[in-house]
């Protein structure tokens, strides 16, 4: 079949463009050019795409397969940069990966695949689509250290039916590197992304003070009861759950940003609530009438915590408190499913 | 399967490059052999020195131009910025609102002069803007290479010489397809690529009028080659192919392409398709379809897939369709994002037509798919749409 694989230029989805290939279908491969990598790199008349193009290209060369860079730009500066640069200054912790996911890859790629005719789109995320008595299910990944389902929460069961995720089956990432070998591939020894793409420098807070310089204001630290403890140098520095960049108040967590007076509020460190809620929730089963059982995780790297979870109030109510952060995701499992989630609030 | 997988690819981007002309590559081969650098004084640098003056010759013949007033370059890209700082460092520079990124990047400080909504430069404007400069380098095109529109540059001509300014004439896409000699209309300078008119890549020309010959500046000294006007060897054999097509390229063959693009153009208009710049001047070999509810990028991927080759805006090196600032000039608004160019080359067959509109039809029942249906979300489309075209 006609297949669309989203190509970043690195290993994971250079082997999943391999194995399709591979394995007969018609591969067109298409890569995103997310932001102008002249700009983000700061080298001014820089060519505006980066390495990682430039490694797509060389794959889908190798393999002899269709090749398309598409400018998804301006898609990416509104929704996911712009959306991380809002989140921080509304004093949450945004999930750029998942706007991303939502938006781009699954929004508008998705969408061009069948306008090219295509059956599927392929990605090299690290999660199991299987098809379930009721359609396809989102399952965790085998290579549980890689697994990326908690990012990928927010796929529709629509775009799930149109996606495959090679990857997902892996044992680990060395199998991963030992088939790009194997086929040849140039980026087989490249090194794994890290962060955020778009902060090639790793200072985040210096792009969310480029669009929304308030969430870098300095401002007070305070407990409970209001009381000054320290000074912060921006809110976008910090995280519900956070412990450090505390100052005088070291030795305590975050439990709150109050954005619209600046202020970071700390608490004890067994601090936390056992509701969580959550908005913008994105169901892959049908929604559930009456409160489940499940489990819950807050963070991409956590163990998922047992609840109760009502969707219909967007509550999860947790066995153990916890600190939950707003703008992360509250994904819900049932073991290795995914059965929907939403953004904490 | 697609209906012409396999085939050779039909290419319609002869905007883009030309095919290369039989006469062009046999020179192109023949000047491979050739040892001699021709500024070297023994027997083989002499060889390649007549084989260089006398490719210089027949250019110069060829667009009007003294050999002298040739300088050759690596390209178009080159020339523009050659004739930008060469002529225009110390003058106030105007461009045109459609001009070429080779003309664009090398003046990020021009005036921009408007085209009127048929992609004509607006020569009102013009002259206003000319009344308030003194000495100006004018930037215009003879022939856009995204629309294929026109300029009146004998008019724009005209207003400079009034207005004590000169005229730089980007004649890249015209070259070879319209029946212009823009020096003697008045142009102090003008480019010329070769492989745009079926010559080798790597290869152009900078023409200067007698009376700026000698304020050319040099953007490159090096050896002094190119009396001094552009350092570094010349590229010989694409040099000798640059001359070989200009021999054979005949503008005999225009009214033949014209019918085919009007063909071309005349079915895509019936499936759909709006014609851009029609109503202006035009190129024989040009139309850009505009096709509503389809991105430009996704027409260009879906021809390729059926093995036709077209293009869209302006290719950055990436390879991403940047949005077209030519048609965002013409006032397009969102039909700016929908339009693809297609050219025909000087080569191309009478059933490129019909192999063309087979595949466009497809696309053009698509379009009109998403426009009838769904306005909604992206989630919706996906949820409601075939998957297969």
């Amino acid at each position: 079949m006609r297949i669309v694989v989203a190509m970043s230029g690195g290993v994971d989805s250079s082997v999943v463009a391999g194995l399709m290939h591979e394995a007969g279908h018609e591969v067109i491969g298409v890569t995103l050019q997310l932001y102008d990598h002249g700009a983000a790199s700061g080298r001014k008349g820089a060519c505006c795409a980066g390495q990682d193009i430039h490694d797509a290209r060389n794959v889908a060369d190798r393999l002899g397969i269709a090749h398309y860079v598409i400018d998804a730009e301006a898609a990416f500066r509104e929704r996911v940069i712009g959306d991380f640069a809002e989140s921080y200054a509304g004093g949450r912790t945004p999930v750029p990966c998942v706007r991303c996911n939502q938006h781009l890859k699954f929004g508008d790629l998705l969408g061009l695949a069948r306008d090219l005719g295509a059956e599927a789109l392929a990605t090299g995320h690290y999660v199991r689509r299987e098809d379930g008595r009721n359609g396809p299910e989102l399952h965790r990944a085998a290579d549980e250290a890689r697994d990326q389902s908690w990012f990928l929460f927010a796929t529709t069961q629509a775009q799930l039916a149109f996606a495959r995720f090679p990857l997902g089956s892996m044992p680990d990432k060395a199998r991963v590197r030992a088939e790009a070998a194997r086929m040849g591939l140039p980026v087989a020894e490249k090194p794994d992304s890290q962060d955020i793409c778009f902060v090639p420098s790793g200072s985040y807070a210096d792009i969310v003070g480029k669009l929304r310089p308030e969430a870098t204001f300095p401002g007070d630290i305070v407990d409970g009861e209001g009381t000054v403890l320290a000074r912060h140098d921006g809110i976008a520095r910090y995280t519900v759950g956070q412990a450090k960049r505390l100052g005088a108040a070291s030795g305590q967590v975050v439990t709150h940003i109050d954005a619209e007076r600046r202020r970071i509020v700390v608490g004890p460190r067994d601090a936390g609530s056992r509701a969580v809620r959550f908005a913008e929730a994105n169901w892959l089963i049908d929604p559930p009438e009456a409160p489940i059982r499940a489990a819950v995780k807050l963070r991409a790297r956590e163990t998922p915590r047992p609840a109760t979870i009502d969707a219909l109030s967007g509550v999860a109510t947790l066995d153990t408190s916890a600190l939950a952060a707003p703008g992360q995701a509250c994904v819900v499992y049932d073991g290795t499913r995914v059965l929907g989630g939403g953004f904490i609030v | 399967m697609t209906p012409f997988a396999g085939a050779e690819p039909l290419y319609l981007d002869a905007n883009a490059t030309e095919t290369l002309r039989p006469a062009a590559r046999a020179a192109l081969i023949a000047a491979l052999d050739r040892v001699g650098n021709p500024a070297s004084v023994h027997a083989e640098g002499r060889a390649a020195r007549s084989l260089l003056e006398k490719s210089r010759a027949a250019i110069a013949r060829h667009f009007g131009a003294r050999p002298q007033d040739v300088v050759f370059c690596s390209g178009a890209t080159e020339a523009d910025a050659m004739a930008i700082h060469g002529l225009g460092s110390n003058r106030p520079i105007l461009i045109g609102a459609t001009e070429h990124d080779a003309v664009r990047a090398a003046a990020p400080n021009a005036t921009t002069i408007p085209v009127n909504a048929d992609g004509t430069i607006d020569l009102a404007t013009l002259d206003r803007l000319l009344a308030r400069q003194n000495g100006a380098l004018v930037c215009l095109m003879a022939a856009n290479n995204e629309t294929g529109v026109i300029h009146p540059i004998a008019e724009a001509a005209s207003l400079c010489a009034a207005h004590g300014a000169i005229l730089h004439v980007d004649a890249v896409q015209a070259a070879c397809r319209l029946d212009y000699d823009y020096l003697a209309l008045g142009a102090a300078s003008v480019a010329i690529s070769a492989h745009k008119l079926g010559g080798p890549k790597g290869a152009g020309a900078l023409l200067v009028a007698p009376a700026h010959a000698d304020a050319l500046a040099p953007l490159i000294r090096g050896g002094g080659q190119e009396r001094g006007r552009r350092g570094g060897t010349q590229n010989l054999p694409a040099i000798a192919g640059f001359a070989a097509a200009l021999d054979t390229a005949q503008l005999g063959n225009v009214a033949r392409l014209a019918a085919l693009r009007d063909a071309i153009e005349a079915g895509a208009r019936e499936a759909g398709a709006i014609a851009v710049g029609a109503d202006a001047p035009r190129l024989p070999n040009t139309t850009c379809l505009a096709l509503p509810g389809l991105s430009a990028e996704t027409q260009v991927i879906a021809l390729d897939l059926d093995g036709i080759c077209v293009s869209a805006g302006s290719a950055c090196s990436s390879g991403k369709v940047a949005r077209s600032h030519v048609l965002d000039a013409m006032g397009l608004g969102a039909l700016a994002g929908c339009a693809i160019r297609v050219s025909l080359p000087w080569n191309a067959s009478d059933t490129a037509p019909a192999r063309f509109l087979a595949a466009y039809r497809r696309l053009a029942a698509r379009a009109l798919r998403k426009r009838e249906g769904f306005s909604t979300s992206p989630e919706a489309r996906a949820v409601a749409e075939p998957a297969i075209i």
